[in-house]
């Protein structure tokens, strides 16, 4: 069975965190359209991730002999939560800050981690991650993109979809086959380092519903990396891979996507006269989220603590997500419900955004089926 | 001391809480006997300070008492007992013995009697709590008269008091939040049973040749099914945060709000994973579905407190973010 989740607190130390960031942001932030903000963790500002490491904000939980600050993880619950909170755009250093740096600090060589973690911290290096492949997204076991040992290092032929950022990063942490073949399934499967710029590479941005390119094509064509790509064992890809995605599903990431969204409604609904229906979406989009973010920090606490609960994880991301999503719906709603007051554009363009991209918040990071299936395992049903 | 007392009410209540104790006292016998060893192992006075004879637990540390109070369906009402008491304590008018059940909207008084058409447990509490036009009323049952709701299998009932035989105890703190509290952990506590009893049918039912729970399309019920178990029970968690044995009320509002949202979805799994043998009476799951549809609606639905939440979030004046971290969780702005 899933393990009870206990009610934590952040420790005020890490809570101390929160006016500092909240100030910085207010700053920063101010006069930023809320559709601007809704892209929170789409949107890209290489200068505002540069300002953050400016304040030794990236690579918070990193050790200092890497550059990194050595706080915990309730640290970058409250830098994460306010972040989003305030819609800054953090897509940028996002991914190397959440994803990469802990992967690189957990499996990489001590040449690795000197060479990449301070540059993350620094936000002089951005990373994207290639999971998936065309013929491979929920079955990411069944990739093809293949590296083969040559002198000196590796070959790879393949290539990568819906890789966020591709087209702005420096970095990919490639899964790819290294040995065996896909109907191999897990065995085989590594993680390589690929610097972008290298020959051999190339990259198409995929424009998406919105209008926004966030993610791209990336083909490999005898792209020729040095030997230490490798990033932990050969053949090990796939624990690593997993070990990667409970850190990257519980977080307040799950809960505040469509929060700029809130905020915007919530001062737009103190401008308009007293209305029943109104409070009440309000209160049940609040109350959901007010138990979520209190189940976020309990599985916060289980990673702070050396414990990994991804069925825990599993389980917040899907409820979090249809949350996310059920926003959109319920806000748009309320408005519709008086079609003779058209709501502020502003207001307008920060619904209409998200009713557009909402269906991904359940897409990236393993669809709402294959977590369920995870939490379905955690319940001793399969 | 909390688990131990946790321990102590899971062992107690599986033994004299039993699902026949259950049905006899859905048909009107007053489980008399279970409700004394409940008496008498001290549960009901959790909250009350040790100075005054009570065991002096906090809050939260009585929540898994009351879990264990839902996840047995206890025909008592030991949560709103013990919540009650504390509140009775502080009102300086402390209640020795018998079990008390809460009523903070839905009676009135006229012509010298109080009567309200559904009031809680009234066919299995010695006591009911009332809130009454800004006035709290104790009431006896054996000086009530009480009719059958003629809602199936309820505890609940038609009741009426004559005045003179009715306590009336000034009002410190309003008893919704209590309530709200109370039913939050109860809903949680039985719907932890109600995704046990899933789980068991789902890995020992077979069809077409393997366990049901095998299927894809029934793990993925399921699965739904344990989000809403475990967001109940944090909203359980939340609403058991307090000073002094009482609720903080915004925390008791979504905890009830939550938990009332998870109950029908709990339910309407579950019976959809039983199939047909969870809809016979012989089979004991329809004792918790019944009774988490009833508490979901008991001292008010989800829609009820989201409202009430709602409001409190707009005159708070903070922005969505500091209101979930801040404003929720201060008793000034409750
Ligand atoms: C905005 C966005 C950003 C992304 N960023 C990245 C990134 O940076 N890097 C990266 O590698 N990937 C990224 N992805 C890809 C994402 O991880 C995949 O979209 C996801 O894993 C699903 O794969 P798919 O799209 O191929 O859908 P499919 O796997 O084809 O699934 C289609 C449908 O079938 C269902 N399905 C599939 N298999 C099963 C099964 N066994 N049981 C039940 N149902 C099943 C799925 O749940 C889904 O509903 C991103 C996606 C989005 C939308």
């Amino acid at each position: 069975m899933i393990d009870t989740l206990e009610l934590t607190a952040i420790p005020p130390e890490d809570e101390a965190l929160r006016a500092d960031v909240r100030a910085f942001l207010a700053d920063t932030l101010d006069g930023l359209e809320p559709d601007e903000r809704a892209r929170s963790w789409m949107g890209f500002d290489a200068a505002f991730s540069r300002q953050l490491a400016e304040r030794g904000w990236l690579g918070l939980t990193l050790p200092r002999e890497h550059g990194g600050a050595a706080r915990g993880h309730f640290a970058r619950f409250v830098l994460s939560e306010e972040l989003l909170g305030a819609g800054a755009p953090v897509s940028a250093h996002w991914i190397a800050d959440r994803q990469s740096a802990p992967l690189i600090l957990k499996y990489g060589t001590p040449a690795q981690r000197a060479f990449y973690l301070p540059r993350i911290c620094r936000a002089d290096a951005f990373f994207c991650i290639g999971m998936s492949e065309p013929g491979s997204g929920s079955d990411l076991a069944s990739i093809r993109s293949r590296a083969t040992q040559v002198a000196g290092g590796w070959r790879l032929n393949g290539s990568k979809v819906w890789t966020t950022n591709a087209h702005r990063s420096h970095y990919m942490i490639a899964l790819v086959r290294t040995s065996g073949t896909a109907e191999d399934r897990h065995q085989g499967l590594s993680q390589l380092i690929v610097d972008l710029s290298l020959p051999g590479v190339s990259i198409r941005p995929i424009q998406d519903l919105t209008g926004d390119s966030h993610f791209s094509e990336v083909f490999f064509d005898n792209v020729e990396v040095a030997e230490d790509a490798l990033i932990g064992a050969e053949g090990a890809g796939w624990a690593q891979v997993n070990a990667e995605l409970a850190f990257e599903r519980s977080g307040p990431e799950r809960l505040y996507s469509s929060i700029a969204l809130l905020e915007c409604w919530l001062t737009h609904c103190r401008s308009e006269s007293d209305d029943a229906s109104n409070r009440a979406v309000l209160g049940s989009i609040l109350s959901q989220m007010a138990v979520l973010r209190a189940m976020s920090l309990a599985v916060a606490g289980k990673l702070a603590a050396g414990g990994s609960p991804a069925t825990e994880a599993a389980l917040v991301k899907d409820l979090g997500t249809e949350l996310e999503q059920a926003l959109p719906r319920l806000i748009g709603d309320a408005l519709g419900r008086r079609p003779d007051v058209p709501p502020p554009l502003p207001l307008l363009r920060t619904l209409a955004y998200l009713e557009q991209v909402g269906p991904t918040f359940s897409l990236r990071g393993g669809t709402r089926e294959i977590l369920r299936g995870i939490i379905a395992r955690g319940l001793g049903l399969r | 001391m909390d688990q131990i007392f946790a321990d102590a009410a899971e062992r107690l209540f599986a033994q004299t809480c039993t699902p026949q104790l259950i049905r006899d006292a859905e048909q009107s016998h007053a489980p008399l006997a279970a409700w004394q060893a409940c008496e008498d192992a001290g549960f009901a006075d959790a909250l009350v300070p040790e100075s005054d004879a009570g065991a002096g637990l906090t809050l939260a540390d009585t929540l898994p008492v009351v879990l264990a109070a839902g996840r047995h369906l206890c025909p008592y009402p030991i949560a709103h007992t013990l919540l009650a008491r504390a509140w009775l304590n502080r009102a300086r008018r402390p209640q020795t013995t018998g079990s008390i059940a809460l009523a903070p909207v839905g009676l009135t008084i006229q012509n010298q009697r109080i009567t309200g058409v559904n009031v809680p447990w009234v066919r299995v509490a010695d006591y009911v709590l009332a809130q009454i036009a800004g006035q709290a009323w104790l009431l006896p049952t054996q000086a009530a008269c009480i009719q059958p709701n003629g809602v199936h299998g309820s505890l609940d009932g038609e009741a009426s008091w004559a005045l003179a035989d009715a306590e009336c105890i000034s009002l410190s703190t309003p008893l919704d939040a209590l309530a709200a509290a109370a039913y939050a952990g109860l809903i949680a506590g039985a719907m932890d049973r109600v995704l046990a009893m899933t789980l068991d049918y789902a890995n020992q039912r077979v069809q077409f040749g393997k366990p049901i729970g095998r299927f894809q399309a029934v793990q993925q019920q399921i699965s739904v099914m344990a989000e809403h178990v475990w967001a109940a029970r944090m909203a359980a968690q939340l609403a058991f945060q307090g000073r002094d044995g009482q609720p903080q009320p915004q925390l008791a509002a979504l905890g009830k709000a939550r938990a009332s949202q998870a109950a029908p979805l709990v339910a309407d799994i579950a019976h959809a994973v039983h199939g047909a043998i969870g809809v016979t009476e012989e089979y004991d799951l329809q004792l918790y579905t019944r009774r988490l549809r009833e508490w979901r609606l008991a001292g008010g639905s989800e829609s009820y407190w989201h409202e009430r939440i709602g409001a409190h979030a707009l005159a708070s004046g903070t922005d969505a973010l500091g209101y979930l971290r801040c404003a929720l969780y201060s008793k000034e702005s409750g």
